[in-house]
């Protein structure tokens, strides 16, 4: 047989670490979503303010919170507007802000020069403090026109005030309310590579990095790379990414990710009985949200272990608070000092779906919910949608049997009895009912209203006997790979990676696999991802749009 | 040349901004704004009432013939029975409308959402959590809102912030005040001119600000110039908001005219860590709600905001009882129905709480003496829920009240039978009371064009 060798062939003739190189799959091409522009999350702006004017600086409030879409908050920021009342928190928040920024306590870290007189305007040096400032809150340095509007704002300011620093104030309140700040803005710039096309602008590439490895902004370094053209070449973009990753801001990155993969905004507005559940506090929601991102964080951060794992591990860390739920003893009984703590092998917790915050988040505030737990493993673990209850059912058939059930299997079981109830809590209540054990705050028992629980079950047609069971189900199926890797994607995008991205997201699976489910790796692979940076010039733009004007 | 000076402000002043060269002209208060052409004199100023809208929600509907008896055509008299019966004394000051229809020309119900969505905006949603249309407060608002500091505000007792039912679209839905402090602070806070003040000096800060902010808006429109025709909607809906945080500085440069009527009221306590963290037990979303209740009272009073917007408890109803194990949402679907009441005991008691706090809502309102009669004889309130009867998730025949007398504008003490007619039937007549320019409201077989003349004068 002649001509070209097939693929296959060349692989077998090489060394096996040559082998893993020439097979790795190549990233399909894509053509990109449209530009747009993304609302800060809350998170994302203060972590911002402390970049840019030090972590003392305290931000009162917070804006609207997002909306989520297609799973994530992430993908809402894509479409979430400011309301009038919304601005006017965003508007608070810069006063107090600037206001801080400038205050004899701070102005020295944060004014890089000193005026001539502390009582009138210097426009030299306002000019060094907003050309510095600015490029970090626009994440790109500021077009003549805005620094000469921003600096005669501070120089009236000055005047009108007697006061240097009161001017600096005012500019910055103008800046920090600007959507230039508030949005972050796919600018374009000419292609050199395709005449006549244009591609994301060196900045915007820096802040989509910034964003997803580290959430906030470009820091001054990465700007001036994107400013030399470091983010033009692989190599270049390979070394930042490396750099990025190597740091460990890229802690508060991966947290960011699974906090709005996990839903833990619902966190804000948790609340349990405190008759049913006393040992339940403000304290133990704290402490629960944070337990199970210092499990994650642990695991694929310092560990780089297996993601799928997370749904088997034992290995977590304690406070004294959750010490009480879990009804363990801790060296640090009291207060919220963690300690690493691993569940021993005859206990039958294992995984994060047995770890207090998620067994009380997806539960009402008296009592357990396998219909919403089996939900939340469904719709947010495994990227699976679950239908609504339909709007015409009634319930009257279900009542007075409920009042006898004593578990909430022997409850729900009547559910399957009902055609338009079955098909969504067939789905739902199986695997649901494998956390009963747990109650509706995460504390384990075996009986509920005297009767055995029975926590047996299957996931997609793999039996369990209890909630460690579920979790190694869990960990085989395939969806739960898949999702974080859907998830993933589009939370990098700022989209829903869906439709036209499946090959996209199937490349990104079969990196997932190849590299033993490594989320770290993962993330490294979305960052170096020529889809991420991937776009269009957006829909209905006006024609001679000076984007080029953006990226002086 | 600058138009940062700090000097007196007189009533249609123009402050002429060097930053951008443009006229900067003062919305003017009060006396310029829609007025109530058949309004009662206000007792300080001498100067005819504006009109006043509010909205009450409350979540999980009520206990068909429990709450209002039936009628067969609409007349006078509304029967209170056990469920309503803490609204009795306000008869003569409510309207109830009842059988009217929500049709879905074949798109889902979907749960808790759909009913509220229909009601207030006039279109059913074709998907989950879609509002595809303003609702009716915005509307309102548009129409009635200048001259006040706040074009509306929107509170809630229920402890979810994003639970609020005033929304542009899907995305520009606004989020209500959760804590009193805060809802304070915001009305009445730093930023508050005191009508009554012997003294007025307009706070040269406030001119600052506002110059920062025209300029800053003209700065960006060139930004938006840049951006995709989606983006571009999305930036104006964020323009819109500067325009409306420029006239509440422009306001705090007037002299407000004075007004006995309008009385600062005291800062409420902060909740103790306790109640904090048991927002949704109902003992204390009852506290919440009448703490709140006079704060917008006393803000639509001193002529802060003309449309105001209360959520006593949201549309999945997530109030509970100490100690109880089920919500009052839950217990709609799931609590026995006692054959020797004929209804749900618990559910049946979260309702009555909801009418009580109605009660107290219009109490409130009540208790403001405006003119010859009161702040409510100035309002109109819009309350409805978002379903029938919870228990089987209907949305037809949702419960509907318009309480107030609208400034003359509005019949009251009628029970409006609505015969299948489309709810948006009271929605439709609530604007047209106040005045908004339109012809017809809703879309698809919601759409109306006849408002209900029985309650208009």
């Amino acid at each position: 047989m002649t001509g070209v060798p097939g693929r296959g062939r060349i692989c077998l003739a090489l060394s096996a670490a040559l082998v893993l190189a020439a097979c790795a799959p190549n990233e399909p091409p894509s053509t990109g979503a449209p530009a747009t522009m993304r609302r800060l999350s809350n998170d994302q702006y203060r972590n911002i303010i402390a970049d840019v004017f030090g972590p003392q600086i305290t931000v009162a409030g917070q804006a609207d919170a997002l909306q989520r879409s297609d799973g994530l908050l992430a993908v809402g920021a894509d479409k979430a507007e400011i309301t009038p009342s919304g601005f006017e928190k965003y508007y608070a928040m810069a006063r107090s802000v600037a206001a801080q920024a400038v205050d004899p306590d701070n102005r020295a870290s944060v004014v890089p020069c000193a005026p001539r007189s502390a009582a009138e305007s210097d426009e030299n040096c306002a000019q060094q403090f907003f050309a510095k400032v600015g490029r970090l809150l626009y994440r790109r340095p500021l077009a003549p026109a805005e620094l000469a509007l921003v600096l005669r704002i501070a120089g009236e300011g000055a005047r009108l005030r007697q006061d240097f620093y009161g001017g600096l104030e005012v500019g910055l309140v103008g800046m920090l309310q600007s959507p230039q700040f508030l949005f972050v803005v796919d600018t374009l710039e000419p292609d050199p590579a395709h005449a006549g096309k244009q591609r994301l602008a060196a900045y915007a590439r820096a802040a989509r990095l910034s964003l997803l490895l580290w959430n906030t902004s470009p820091n001054e370094q990465l700007l001036t790379a994107a400013e030399h053209g470091e983010l033009d070449s692989a190599g270049g973009r390979e070394d930042i990414v490396e750099h990025m990753l190597s740091s460990p801001r890229v802690e508060a990155g991966v947290r960011a990710f699974f906090e709005d993969f996990l839903h833990f905004d619902q966190f804000e507005t948790l609340e349990k009985d405190s008759v049913i559940y006393p040992a339940f506090s403000v304290r133990v929601v704290e402490d629960a949200r944070e337990q199970v991102l210092r499990t994650v964080l642990k695991h694929v951060l310092d560990k780089r272990a297996d993601y799928r794992d997370l749904f088997t591990t034992r290995d977590t860390f304690i406070t004294g608070s959750l010490a009480r739920i879990y009804r363990v003893p801790t060296a640090k009984p009291e207060g919220s000092a963690w300690v690493p703590y691993e569940f021993p092998d005859d206990d039958p917790r294992a995984g994060l779906l047995t770890e207090v915050g998620f067994a009380a988040l997806a539960s009402h505030p008296g009592r357990s919910s396998p219909t919403l737990r089996g939900r939340a493993i469904r719709e947010n673990l495994l990227c699976q949608k679950v239908p609504n209850p339909p709007g015409n059912v009634d319930f009257s058939r279900f009542e007075s049997a409920d009042a006898q059930k004593k578990t909430a299997r022997e409850r729900l079981a009547l559910h399957s009895t009902n055609a338009a109830c079955a098909g969504c809590h067939k789905i739902t209540d199986p695997i649901g009912l494998a956390l009963e054990n747990l109650d509706g705050i995460g504390q384990f028992r075996r009986t509920e209203n005297g009767a055995v629980i029975d926590a047996s079950g299957t996931l997609d047609g793999v039996p369990f006997q209890d909630a460690a069971g579920l979790g190694r189900a869990m960990r085989d199926n395939p969806a739960t790979t898949s999702c974080v890797v859907q998830r993933l994607a589009s939370y990098a995008l700022g989209r829903n990676a869906g439709g036209g991205d499946k090959p996209y997201v199937d490349y990104l699976n079969q990196l997932f696999a190849r590299n033993d489910y490594d989320f770290l790796e993962l993330l490294r692979r979305v960052a170096l991802s020529e889809a991420l940076f991937a776009v269009k010039p957006p829909v209905g733009a006006s024609s001679g749009a000076p984007t080029a004007r953006m990226n002086p | 040349m600058s138009i940062l000076l700090p000097r007196l402000t007189t009533r249609r002043r123009v402050l002429r901004s060097v930053l951008d060269g443009a006229a900067i002209t003062l919305a003017l208060p009060f006396l310029d704004c829609a007025l109530n052409g058949n309004g009662t004199a206000l007792a300080a100023s001498g100067k005819p009432l504006p009109l006043r809208f509010g909205t009450w929600y409350w979540g999980m509907g009520h206990t068909p013939g429990h709450a209002i008896a039936e009628r067969a055509q609409t007349g006078p008299g509304v029967g209170f029975l056990e469920e309503t019966a803490a609204l009795k004394p306000y008869a003569e000051q409510l309207n109830f409308f009842s059988g009217f229809g929500m049709p879905l020309d074949g798109r889902s119900n979907y749960t808790h959402f759909t009913g509220w969505v229909g009601n207030r905006t006039g279109s059913v949603p074709q998907k989950e959590g879609e509002i595809a249309n303003p609702t009716l407060d915005l509307l309102i608002a548009d129409t009635i809102g200048a001259g006040t500091r706040f074009k509306t505000i929107d509170a809630s007792s229920a402890g979810i912030a994003r639970e609020n039912y005033s929304a542009r679209s899907t995305e520009s839905r606004a989020q209500a005040e959760i804590s009193p402090v805060a809802l304070y602070t915001r009305l009445f806070g730093a930023d508050f001119v005191d009508p009554n003040a012997g003294t007025f000096q307009p706070d040269p800060a406030v001119i600052l600000e506002k110059s920062v902010l025209s300029a800053f808006m003209e700065q960006n429109r060139d930004f938006s110039r840049t951006l995709g025709a989606e983006d571009r909607r999305r930036l104006d809906e964020y323009f819109t908001s500067i325009r409306q945080l420029e006239n509440r500085l422009a306001l705090q440069l007037e002299k407000p005219e004075p007004n006995d009527v309008c009385v600062r009221p005291a800062r409420p306590a902060e909740p103790a860590p306790d109640k904090l963290a048991q927002a949704r037990e109902i003992p204390n979303v009852i506290e919440t709600h009448a703490i709140m209740a006079k704060l917008l009272a006393m803000a639509v009073a001193c002529n802060q905001t003309r449309v105001f917007n209360m959520v006593f408890t949201d549309n999945f109803a997530n109030v509970r009882k100490k100690g109880e194990t089920y919500t009052h949402h839950l217990l709609t679907h799931t609590e026995m129905i006692d054959p020797s009441f004929g209804y749900q005991p618990m559910a049946f008691w979260f309702n009555q709480r909801c009418s009580e706090a109605f009660a107290v809502y219009l109490a409130t309102l009540a208790s403001i003496r405006e003119g010859p009669g009161t702040l409510l004889d100035n309002c109109l309130i819009f309350a409805a829920s978002e379903t029938n009867y919870a228990k089987l998730h209907t949305i037809d025949s949702i419960p509907v009240w318009l309480a107030g007398k609208a400034a003359g504008r509005m019949k009251t003490g009628l029970h409006v039978v609505g015969g299948g007619d489309p709810i948006t039937r009271v929605g439709f007549t609530a604007m047209k009371i106040m005045g908004v320019p339109l012809r017809n409201w809703g879309t698809k077989s919601l759409q109306t064009s006849k408002p209900i003349s029985e309650v208009m004068v």
